[in-house]
């Protein structure tokens, strides 16, 4: 009778079953945790198979014993509930669990336990771990490419002076409120172009010319990203509201022109920049490297952008468009007054994937030898001192791409709540 | 008012033909001064250059023509094995993010958003130059199932030896004619007579038993050659015969498809969120089983909100296949706009031919698109 019991868990025997269920569990957790952390395996005395799956099994048996419904234990129906509905999910659980137990020590060992960030060589690489001291070496490379070590206050000012200007529209009083649009689209980037040209780029002022093909790492993605995001994003308004517009020529030029970019992939825009490009221009007229990547990638964005803003234009009822024209507003009024600051506010999720696209899609700009951030670890890579810690290289990059790239989707996130408005 | 409409339409072809007509005469001007012709003449020139890994007999003799033939193959395959791949991953992973299981959601939802913010770039590099480096070395790979090995230098699996393999792909063409024939007839049944055949099952044993009866009536017969260690050197060893799979393809596939795999989840939840209660619920309440409801209500409404952005992603990760000249594997854009360009240096011609391709594969794909939606999409009536 009490074997019955045990088999189908109910509420009569609630607490005897709740103490083996959770017995169990806690002991194939125990045995996956010892047998990871510690390397002790407590069933060694049984034949290997059975060892490595009998904390599965334990485990199996000691959920489906804790499986009842309706218990009153507040905890234990929310455990139930959440991770232990039926065998199926128990068995996944258990899975997972046993999976994040075992990753963790060589994890941890390799990042933290057994790693060297001391020294600057690398001898000082000892352990069987990172070499953190490799990423601390090459980190003014990794952020500032080839530029010259003594002039890197320069890239940094240019920095904090963008951020900076970018932050006028938190502050600006009531009364020019309406101004910000024509700074933004116009005024800022004007200044940030300036800025960069005289700071970064030098030759007046007394500063030294640092031409760009020195420039690199991760301040290069954040200059080839805020150009193109700036450029792209007119443009493509344009041809969105080119691609809507009644007039049949403007119509299909936008049409052929998104059309076009959309259906190539950036790394032959890149080659054209680099390679077809000068071709159409008059021998005599020199264009940089840099500015011909960054229209390339600007036009190619604003393909994608056009699409987006195209999609919030679509999402407008018609009410808008026919209440605008018979308050008489013409084309233009009608559209920067009524319907763009609309259209605009819906695609704001669209938007913010479409810009994080564009910072994910800078380091390729390698292809083309610009040596951003992604560059700069092929190139350190290859370094005959440093040969053999590609690993800590791309470990190092994906976390602060990770960073950016997490932290744009969670702005656009708070954003699109922000300007949530209801319909 | 006429005016008004007509004189925009004129400036910007104005400026169209103005910047076409600057463009083209600037090119006329320098391949004048440089001593270049333009011509598509040189696809049919001998290419004189290699390629490491091609799906057709190719060498330094053929053609311009047949390299881009090889590029063109490559990226295929590539985007063909990303998409198979990331479906499959995609979908696990979409379905998992609805799991009503707390620890399986949130491992999805930190699967998405991990690869999903990381440049795909930098995951090919990972994958490429830190995580299949840090494979053992061909005399030290230990075998998997007995026979294939996982090395630095690629995967090697056994490889099928067929006799009369053209005969078991008839067999394999013949079934998926018949199936397509019992779908049909099972429709109609359904339609006129409310009677249901099992389809499913139908088609599996038709797709099975047509192609293995020609083992033994048509003479189809199928081999393995196993991968066998050679020696080269000392310290040189190499796997020779079977299937090796080189490990550009390896890393590329493997970013490819885990990166895609988080926008196909994407979609895939939407769509099976995008099916609202009712529909279940109103199902249900005509007397529909589960399965009924699943095939017959959910799917049909989800695949339809699911399919056009999957597409979309497809597209993307054909477009994102050309990364793979940054790890040297040969496709369209390595071989043909970087090998060949080199050569040749007819960069108009050439950059002109690999945006055409992409553009030709982009758009065909697009307008296939647009007339699945039409077709699938709900007439209101």
């Amino acid at each position: 009778m009490s074997i019955l019991n045990l088999l189908n868990p109910s509420k009569d025997n609630l607490q005897s079953n709740l103490y083996l269920g959770s017995f169990l569990v806690g002991i194939s957790l125990l045995d996956v945790f010892l047998n990871s952390f510690l390397k002790l395996n407590i069933t060694s005395f049984l034949p290997s198979i059975i060892s490595i799956l009998l904390p599965f099994f334990l485990g199996m048996f000691g959920l489906h014993l804790m499986r009842i419904e309706f218990s009153g234990i507040k905890n234990l129906d929310r455990l139930n509930k959440n991770i232990n509905t039926n065998n199926f999910n128990a068995a996944l659980t258990l899975l997972i669990i046993f999976l994040i137990i075992k990753a963790i020590p060589p994890v941890i060992s390799w990042m933290i336990l057994d790693a060297n960030i001391s020294g600057d060589s690398k001898d000082a690489c000892t352990g069987s771990g990172a070499c953190w001291t490799y990423i601390k070496v090459w980190f003014k490379r990794f952020m500032y490419g080839m530029y010259p070590n003594e002039q890197i206050w320069r890239v940094n000012l240019a920095f904090i002076f963008l951020v900076v200007l970018a932050f006028v529209g938190f502050i600006t009083p009531q009364k020019y409120r309406n101004l910000l649009t024509l700074y933004y689209v116009v005024i800022y980037p004007i200044i940030a172009f300036i800025l960069i040209y005289y700071l970064i780029s030098g030759g007046e002022f007394g500063l030294e010319w640092v031409e760009t093909g020195a420039w690199g790492g991760l301040s290069l993605t954040f200059i080839v990203s805020f150009f193109s995001l700036i450029f792209c994003f007119p443009l493509g308004m344009a041809l969105a509201l080119g691609r809507r517009t009644e007039l049949p020529i403007i119509k299909y030029v936008s049409v052929g022109f998104i059309e076009f970019w959309r259906g190539v992939p950036l790394i032959t825009v890149l080659f054209m920049s680099s390679v077809m490009f000068p071709m159409f221009l008059p021998e005599d007229f020199f264009m940089d490297k840099l500015v011909r990547v960054i229209i390339a990638i600007s036009l190619f964005e604003a393909a994608y952008v056009a699409e987006v803003i195209r999609g919030g234009l679509q999402a407008l009822p018609r009410g808008q468009y026919d209440a605008a024209k018979s308050l008489g507003m013409g084309y233009w009024k009608m559209h920067i007054f009524v319907i763009l600051p609309q259209a605009l506010k819906l695609v704001i999720p669209g938007m913010a994937n479409t810009f994080l696209a564009l910072v994910k899609d800078t380091p390729l700009i390698f292809v083309v030898g610009l040596a951003e951030l992604a560059g700069m670890l092929q190139m350190a890579k290859t370094n005959p001192k440093w040969l053999g810690y590609a690993m800590e290289g791309y470990v190092f990059a994906a976390i602060i791409f990770w960073i950016i790239c997490y932290a744009m989707s969670k702005y656009s996130y708070n954003l699109e709540l922000k300007y949530k408005t209801d319909r | 008012m006429k005016l008004k409409k007509i004189l925009p339409q004129l400036a910007t072809l104005f400026v169209v033909i103005l910047i076409f007509g600057f463009f083209t005469m600037n090119a006329q001007l320098n391949m004048e001064n440089r001593g270049i012709d333009f011509g598509y003449g040189f696809l049919t020139q001998e290419s004189s250059f290699d390629v490491q890994f091609s799906l057709i007999e190719y060498s330094g003799s053929d053609s311009y023509g047949r390299a881009y033939l090889v590029g063109l193959l490559n990226t295929l395959l590539v985007s063909v094995l990303g998409i198979i791949i990331c479906t499959i991953i995609g979908v696990i992973i979409g379905i998992a993010r609805l799991s009503p299981n707390y620890l399986i959601r949130t491992t999805a939802a930190w699967y998405v958003e991990f690869f999903r913010n990381i440049p795909l770039l930098l995951q090919i590099f990972f994958w490429y130059y830190a995580a299949l480096r840090a494979l053992p070395l061909p005399q030290d790979a230990e075998a998997i199932f007995g026979s294939s090995y996982l090395t630095i230098k690629g995967f090697y699996t056994p490889s099928l030896i067929w006799k009369n393999l053209d005969i078991f792909i008839y067999s394999v063409i013949a079934a998926i004619i018949a199936i397509i024939f019992v779908r049909i007839h099972a429709k109609r049944l359904r339609e006129n007579e409310g009677k249901h055949l099992p389809v499913l099952n139908i088609s599996i044993a038709i797709l099975f038993i047509l192609p293995i009866l020609t083992f033994f009536f048509g003479g189809v017969n199928v081999g393995y050659e196993t991968p066998e260690l050679k020696q080269l050197a000392k310290t040189s060893f190499k796997f020779e015969g079977g299937l090796s799979i080189p490990p550009e393809l390896l890393s590329l596939v493997i970013a490819l498809s885990l990166y895609t795999a988080t926008f196909v989840a994407e979609c895939v939840r939407a769509g099976i969120q995008g099916v609202s209660k009712g529909q279940r619920e109103a199902a249900a309440s005509i007397g529909l089983n589960r399965k009924q409801v699943l095939n017959l209500i959910i799917m049909p409404q989800a695949l339809r909100i699911i399919i056009p952005p999957t597409t979309n992603q497809y597209l993307n990760l054909t477009k994102n296949s050309s990364l793979a000249a940054a790890i040297a594997y040969p496709d369209l854009v390595l071989v043909f706009a970087g090998t060949a360009l080199m050569q040749t240096g007819k960069a108009i011609e050439i950059v002109s031919i690999t945006m055409l391709t992409y553009l030709t594969l982009s758009l065909s794909i697009s307008f296939f698109m647009n007339w699945y939606n039409a077709k699938i999409a709900i007439v209101e009536k």
